[in-house]
């Protein structure tokens, strides 16, 4: 049951602009607030948060934009306080069919009928891999950049990532790196930080050859961010709001 | 022909230019109007400040201003017209083959003109490739595996319909199939940019060159692996090249992934014309050099010869292009037209 809360309206807004912004845009691997997709948070009297979102262009893939929907929708329900959530695209050639799917709570093809063929559910799982890998690779190239010798990197513990001194960039890239940890194994403390994406242990000899053919996944996913970047500053001649809301 | 420092003249084929009408006239709906709107979002955020067009002209240029911003201005010696058909937005399409052969009409050696086939129109589109092949002895075609036609969101080349249409570009000798791997033109659930397809198909026919335009950019992961793999699929360079002026660091790390996963042979310019002009594209081009970290990571160079390849030398030899025929032709026009334009021709 949720419980009435007596937070104001400030702090309420800045929690849904939090929780906006563990939603990442899957195919950028970056988050969606950060981005400047998301405009709008308002918030009624009982508890109903309505957002507004928008994309680069009037065309971006709708499987990625009913996906980005989905997620806000769901992250902003976690709020105990929040009796309904709203989430709004506008200016997209599918606005109708994403937005009545997303907050009616339906499947990607109950909303768009004959024109889709299948779930969602195996796209995601190919970006998720994608971002363990993204974030992987630009972990360890900061690492060994540092000065870290790849023969210990790959023996690491994941209770060693937390253990060391580390910078703020460090500290960043640690913390995106082990949210994504899961995806290769369940793991605590004593499991080794650095696994492939089958979970198996990385070989210190074969760690150049391993970031080299990752490392190409990074490089497009942020080509693929600063074009999108640009175009959203284009469309709407703005520069794309920051994450800095509370 | 673009002269390079130490002399040299470098014959330019421009792999993707554009002949388009984006008018309101033209526009059938909004969905036509959204989509001149997104490519000129291309085009203002990614050219030079100096180089950018008003609107207007964006939606529809003419025939003098195209010939001269390629080859007065721009270095090009030949130019591939692409066509991006579009019925569904605009009322006579956005940019046909039948409309860039005017092109072709005034100016013979200056342009190769491609056609386009949807394999979902069945044996009607069988007989409109004939007659393409027949009316302008086309040797390429460009394809929108992600274009929406009726209930169909997009189809693969995988699909039974697409290997029959292969055949006949066999048959015909149309060798060259441009797919427009890139940022999107609706793409629905189908995964549009996936490069799965080409793997296959480049695997199936091996007297077709696949060429995948923006190198799948938004997959360019996933298109370097299939590329290495197969001989005959080849990257078009166009919307990743201007990167060169606005972001060159991540334009560095694109170019040296192509170059290391596919080699400096498989690899061709486009500008993308209207969007992008290929005077300061070219120019920025030749200037250009690998920093130091990322030459030295991948171990690739991108040198005069490498430069000379992506420019012409690849595209010429994918559409049998007798380089020094056409030096020799276009050098004696250069200097009739001097004569007659008194000197304003460079």
């Amino acid at each position: 049951m949720k419980r009435p809360s007596r937070a104001s309206n400030d702090v309420r807004v800045s929690d849904v602009w939090r929780k906006l912004g563990c939603v990442t845009d899957p195919e950028l691997d970056e988050s969606v607030t950060e981005m400047g997709f998301v405009t709008e948070v308002t918030i009624g009297g009982d508890g109903d948060v309505a957002v507004s979102f928008r994309l680069p262009t009037y065309w971006c893939s709708p499987n990625f934009a009913f996906m980005m929907g989905e997620d806000m929708r769901a992250k902003i329900l976690e709020l105990d306080w929040v009796r309904s959530a709203r989430v709004v695209l506008g200016e997209h050639m599918y606005v109708d069919a994403i937005n009545r799917g997303v907050n009616e709570g339906l499947s990607f093809r109950e909303a768009f009928g004959e024109e889709a063929t299948g779930n969602l559910d195996e796209l995601r799982k190919t970006f998720l891999n994608k971002a363990f890998q993204w974030r992987q690779e630009a972990l360890l190239s900061h690492l060994l950049n540092a000065g870290a010798a790849g023969s210990d990197v790959v023996e690491w513990t994941v209770g060693k990532l937390y253990d060391r001194e580390t910078t703020i960039e460090a500290h960043g890239l640690i913390a995106r790196y082990l949210d994504r940890r899961h995806i290769g194994g369940a793991f605590d403390d004593s499991s080794l930080a650095f696994v492939s994406i089958d979970g198996a242990p990385l070989s210190a000899m074969a760690l150049p050859a391993y970031l080299r053919s990752i490392r190409r996944l990074r490089t497009n996913a942020e080509f693929n961010g600063a074009l999108c970047r640009r175009l959203l500053v284009e469309r709407f001649s703005t520069e794309p709001l920051t994450g800095c809301h509370s | 022909m673009y002269k390079a420092r130490n002399g040299e003249e470098i014959f330019v084929i421009d792999g993707h230019t554009h002949f388009w009408d984006g008018s309101p006239a033209n526009q059938k709906n909004v969905h036509g109007k959204q989509f001149i709107e997104c490519f000129f979002n291309y085009h203002t955020g990614l050219s030079p400040k100096e180089e950018l067009w008003p609107k207007e002209k964006f939606e529809k240029y003419d025939e003098k201003t195209l010939y001269d911003d390629l080859f007065v201005k721009g270095y090009v010696d030949i130019a591939i017209l692409q066509p991006t058909y579009l019925n569904d937005f605009y009322v006579n399409g956005f940019n046909t083959t039948e409309q860039n052969s005017v092109l072709k009409k005034n100016h013979p050696d200056r342009f190769i003109l491609n056609g386009s086939f949807d394999p979902r129109d069945g044996t009607k589109g069988i007989e409109y490739l004939h007659a393409l092949k027949e009316t302008y002895d086309i040797k390429g075609v460009k394809l929108y595996t992600a274009e929406w036609k009726g209930e169909s969101k997009g189809y693969k080349l995988t699909d039974k319909e697409s290997y029959r249409y292969l055949e006949w570009c066999e048959k015909l000798g149309i060798k060259n199939i441009h797919v427009h791997k890139g940022p999107t033109i609706l793409p629905l659930n189908r995964d549009a940019f996936d490069v799965a397809d080409v793997d296959d198909v480049a695997t199936s026919f091996q007297n077709l060159n696949f060429i995948i335009e923006h190198c799948g950019l938004p997959r360019l992961d996933d298109f370097c692996w299939i590329a290495t793999q197969e001989t005959n699929v080849y990257g078009g360079l166009a919307v990743a090249i201007p990167f060169i002026h606005s972001r060159p660091a991540y334009f560095a790390h694109i170019i040296s992934e192509l170059l290391y996963w596919l080699g400096p042979d498989k690899l061709l310019f486009g500008s993308d014309y209207g969007i992008w002009t290929p005077k300061w594209i070219i120019d920025k081009f030749m200037a250009y050099e690998l920093p130091k970290d990322v030459a030295a990571e991948t171990g690739v160079k991108l040198d005069l010869e490498a430069k000379k390849k992506i420019l012409g030398l690849n595209a010429a030899r994918l559409y049998d292009i007798d380089i020094a025929a056409h030096k020799a032709k276009f050098g004696g026009e250069a200097k009739k037209e001097k004569a007659l334009a008194g000197g304003w021709f460079r």
